[in-house]
């Protein structure tokens, strides 16, 4: 007899959610509403989910509606965060449409009187040999989906797909051309009001004293709230919103506040802080002679969000029930912190997603959401919306954490590693909502009963860590100790931004090991390739050489690098390659990258976000850093946190390595940590230095020049 | 509050103001034309763009005096789905965006270059579009999506 074989498993969002009708309906007029929990960013994602629905239901991809998460009504699948919404959204839909197609299929056999085998559908409709036809339409009111999903289904083979795996348009984007409103800061309610927030400029800051007459004296005032240093007001237009948060400003006094860190001495503040210390990983070897031990520090800074939109929320209260809309990232997980802070059941709350402007993680959306909330309490009842200043969302929101990473590399005689001790220093890159006890909106800490301000911690290892993520190294070292020190300060409020700590820890594990291939006299492409087995890692370096011509002839004031990494060891694999020229100021000219994300649902939709994060790590490599001094955030506008232009943009070319037989994963935050070490290493290259601080400006050139010198 | 008399999109409108309101606001607000975004309100990031007399403008801190007898465009003004303008077709077909939010005022900054200047070479456009910050990093994308308007425009 032989074994029985494990039971089929679930994807993950479908085990949490597993009622079909949940996630797949059909609706009159030959539509089909597909409702998933992961949210549109401007990633793209409802394209893809789309496409995937149609594929497996053969239905035209015009038939679709996306549904917008609502925790009325949507499978919880958490936040749209970690380029998981494919993997996790995706694999569900695949399932869940298989198996609603299935059911279907069962039904027309009993009704139209033919072996399930022989039925075929195109475009929803059912038909068989001899002309006789249904439809998924027509077979509704027989088909219950209310029906919790089975783990035996089995999804189309990629071969059969004509949808998933070609390159569509989005569906968002003729709204986007066409000024129809889409985003939450276009959307309108009957009696909408408008809610500003009165936030203090020193860090920490408490409100002691407020003088309200002048602000109650402005036209078109509705209401004056104030709890503990949660203030705010709410009227009839902005304009008059404003002008009495202007009167508001002029009467407030505020505490001393915390101190901040000396922005010049970022490793020195994060090296002494208290910390919590984890060993990563480690792997041990029997004992090579080492000859010698390079030790390199690499730092990053804090990194703004910087949405181009200031976040916005809207708010409206009917007795002890309240219904939000908000641009979260996570309906859900902004609910639980909600109720705890509204000390409401979460049944008395919905959250409802309405589109914003890119995020790149955990911006201010939710800490507008509960100041809308609070601030409509006062609304008798209409509907507040609330948008925040750009000051305020510049200086406010959580920031992504700055870093300082130590490598140890022991090289033996011949300048091979023998050993490797990777070192982060940094705080907690994830302070989400809904995930402790305790509330993580900025708001919660204000009132007069505050909540603690929640110190950032960092998702475990499994779910690809937060400070240490792809701090492991994808080569095949001999032996290394990986170790995270975790601040258990916060001075500067910090959290989820695109690829947490990846970006810092691929800068330095790629900026060291160029260094040590340079030792050698060996190219770095060849040095990376004889310390790597995995083919995949292997194919996408090979494929960004090929596409850029490595290694190009060498040229005065040019310079090419290149660097790789997997998205937390688990998802897409990304090589990029840098050309950039420059003295002292540094421009990149061109990125060349290669990916393999699996199956690419929607190509020219991978490409996009590869090409996206190769610009904004080009951005986040040769400007961007958060400004303070000992007292407040100084980079509160766009003059003193610049980022990016047009003209400063580098060329971006991208090959797509299809596997449509491999799970898909997701490319959002792939290019980031490749893109800053190929751009480091081709700084080297061009000028013979190594810039190991970001971001690589003239001031850091200067000093490594004279540090080299 | 005095009325100040402009045209939008080809019509003429007439609105009672505060003098030193924006332009914005009152396009967002009483005008109902949401297409220009707020980013910043300090003339920063181009979100709000408007043409102003067939110039880009940032509308987030341009006061109400100022606008009498102006004629302004929006991105509602540009086209329609049914009559689209040759950019709006250019940046469906080149995908130029991710999140959107800058986009109006992008077609807006480009709509205005490609009214002086059908010819602009790659340089040109990026320059004309340097006021207007992206932060999703679709800027290659949206100069392919311009030069595919201007040559088609060019030729047409």
């Amino acid at each position: 007899m032989s074994a029985p074989s494990p039971a089929p498993k679930l994807p993950v969002s479908l085990a949490a959610n597993p009622r079909l009708s949940s996630w797949v309906r059909f609706t009159g007029e030959g539509r089909v509403a597909i409702s998933p929990g992961k949210v549109e960013i401007g990633q793209g994602i409802v394209t893809a989910l789309a496409q995937i629905a149609a594929d497996e239901l053969d239905v035209g991809i015009g038939r679709i509606e996306m549904i917008r998460a609502s925790t009325a009504a949507s499978p919880n699948e958490g936040v749209t965060s970690g380029s998981l919404s494919i993997q996790q959204s995706g694999r569900a839909l695949r399932h869940a449409c298989a198996e609603v197609r299935q059911r279907f299929l069962a039904a027309a056999s009993e009704r139209l009187g033919v072996d399930a085998a022989l039925l075929g559908v195109a475009d929803g409709t059912i038909s068989a040999p001899g002309n006789v036809r249904t439809s998924y339409w027509e077979l509704s009111g027989d088909v219950s989906l209310d029906h919790d999903v089975t783990a035996g289904t089995i999804a189309k083979s990629a071969v059969t797909r004509s949808v998933a795996g070609h390159s569509i348009q989005r569906v968002d984007i003729p709204d986007k051309v066409f000024a129809r409103p889409r985003f939450i800061h276009d959307c309108t309610l009957p009696g909408l009001v408008h809610g500003r927030l009165l936030r203090p400029d020193i860090s920490g800051a408490k409100l002691i004293a407020l003088e309200e007459a002048a602000a109650r004296a402005v036209s078109g005032l509705i209401a004056l709230v104030r709890d503990g240093s949660f203030a705010g007001v709410v009227a009839d237009s902005e304009a008059a919103a404003e002008a009495a948060l202007k009167a508001l400003r002029k009467g407030a006094t505020w505490s001393a506040g915390e101190p901040l860190p000396d922005e010049s001495d970022l490793a020195g503040f994060l090296r002494s802080q208290p910390v919590e210390t984890t060993v990563i990983d480690t792997r041990a070897a029997a004992a090579a002679k080492a000859t010698r031990t390079l030790r390199r520090q690499y730092t990053r800074p804090y990194i703004a969000h910087a949405s181009i939109a200031p976040s916005c929320a809207m708010a409206q209260w009917d007795g002890d029930r309240v219904h939000v809309w908000t641009h979260s990232q996570g309906v859900y997980l902004l609910r639980a912190d909600l109720a705890i802070v509204l000390k409401l059941s979460a049944e008395n709350i919905v959250v409802e997603h309405m589109e914003g402007a890119g995020c790149y993680g955990h911006n201010a959306a939710d800490d507008v959401a509960l100041d809308a909330v609070l601030l409509a309490k006062a609304a008798s009842g209409r509907p507040v919306r609330v948008q925040w200043s750009r000051h305020d969302e510049m200086s406010h929101t959580p920031f992504g954490a700055a870093m300082a990473i130590e490598i140890e590399a022991d090289l033996d005689v011949d300048n091979e590693i023998v050993g490797w001790r990777h070192a982060i220093w940094s705080n907690g890159h994830a302070a989400r909502p809904g995930r402790a006890a305790q509330p993580a909106l900025l708001a919660a800490s204000e009132i007069a009963n505050p909540y603690p301000r929640m110190i950032s911690t960092n998702p475990p290892a499994a779910n690809g860590g937060g400070g240490d993520r792809n701090s492991v190294p994808l080569y095949d070292l001999p032996a290394w100790t990986i170790t995270s020190h975790r601040l258990l300060t916060m001075p500067v409020r910090t959290s989820a931004l695109r690829t947490l700590g990846a970006q810092g820890n691929v800068f330095a594990i790629e900026s060291l090991l160029d260094e040590i291939a340079a030792l050698r006299a060996e190219d770095p492409i060849e040095f990376r390739l004889r310390y790597l087995s995995d083919e995949r890692a292997r194919e996408v370096i090979r494929a960004a050489a090929r596409r850029a011509g490595w290694k190009p002839e060498r040229r005065s004031g040019i310079g090419h690098g290149v660097g790789f990494a997997r998205y937390k060891n688990t998802g897409a694999y990304c090589a990029a390659i840098a050309e950039v020229e420059g003295a002292d100021d540094i421009r990149v000219r061109r990125l060349t990258l290669a990916v393999d994300v699996g199956e690419a649902i929607n190509p020219d939709g991978v490409i996009n976000q590869i090409e996206g994060g190769a610009i904004q790590a080009t951005s986040w490599v040769l400007k961007e850093r958060v400004r303070f001094d000992r007292t407040r955030i100084t980079s509160t506008s766009w003059t003193n946190y610049p980022i990016l232009t047009f003209s400063e943009a580098p060329m971006v070319d991208v090959e797509i390595i299809q596997r449509p037989e491999i799970e898909p994963v997701g490319a959002g935050e792939a290019a980031h940590g490749p893109v800053t070490a190929a751009i480091a290493n081709a700084v080297h290259d061009c000028l013979g230095v190594r810039v190991r601080d970001l971001p690589i400006t003239r001031d850091k050139i200067i000093a490594a020049m004279e540090l080299a010198s | 509050m005095p009325a100040i008399q402009f045209h939008l999109n080809g019509a003429t409108v007439s609105v009672d103001a505060d003098p030193d309101q924006t332009l914005l606001d009152a396009l967002r607000g009483r005008l109902g034309i949401t297409s220009p975004h707020f980013g910043c309100g300090a003339g920063e990031c181009g979100a709000c763009h408007v043409m102003v007399d067939g110039r880009a403008m940032a509308s987030c801190d341009m006061p109400m005096w100022s606008m009498a007898n102006k004629d302004v465009v929006t991105l509602e003004g540009l086209g329609t789905a049914e009559q689209p303008h040759p950019l709006q077709r250019a940046f469906i077909s080149e995908q130029a965006m991710q999140c959107g939010y800058c986009v109006s005022g992008i077609l807006i900054s480009a709509a205005a270059l490609l009214k002086r200047n059908l010819s602009s070479t790659e340089a040109e456009v990026r320059t004309a579009l340097d006021r207007n910050l992206c932060r999703c990093g679709s800027h290659n994308r949206m100069v392919r999506a311009v030069l595919r308007a201007a040559s088609e425009m060019a030729t047409s």
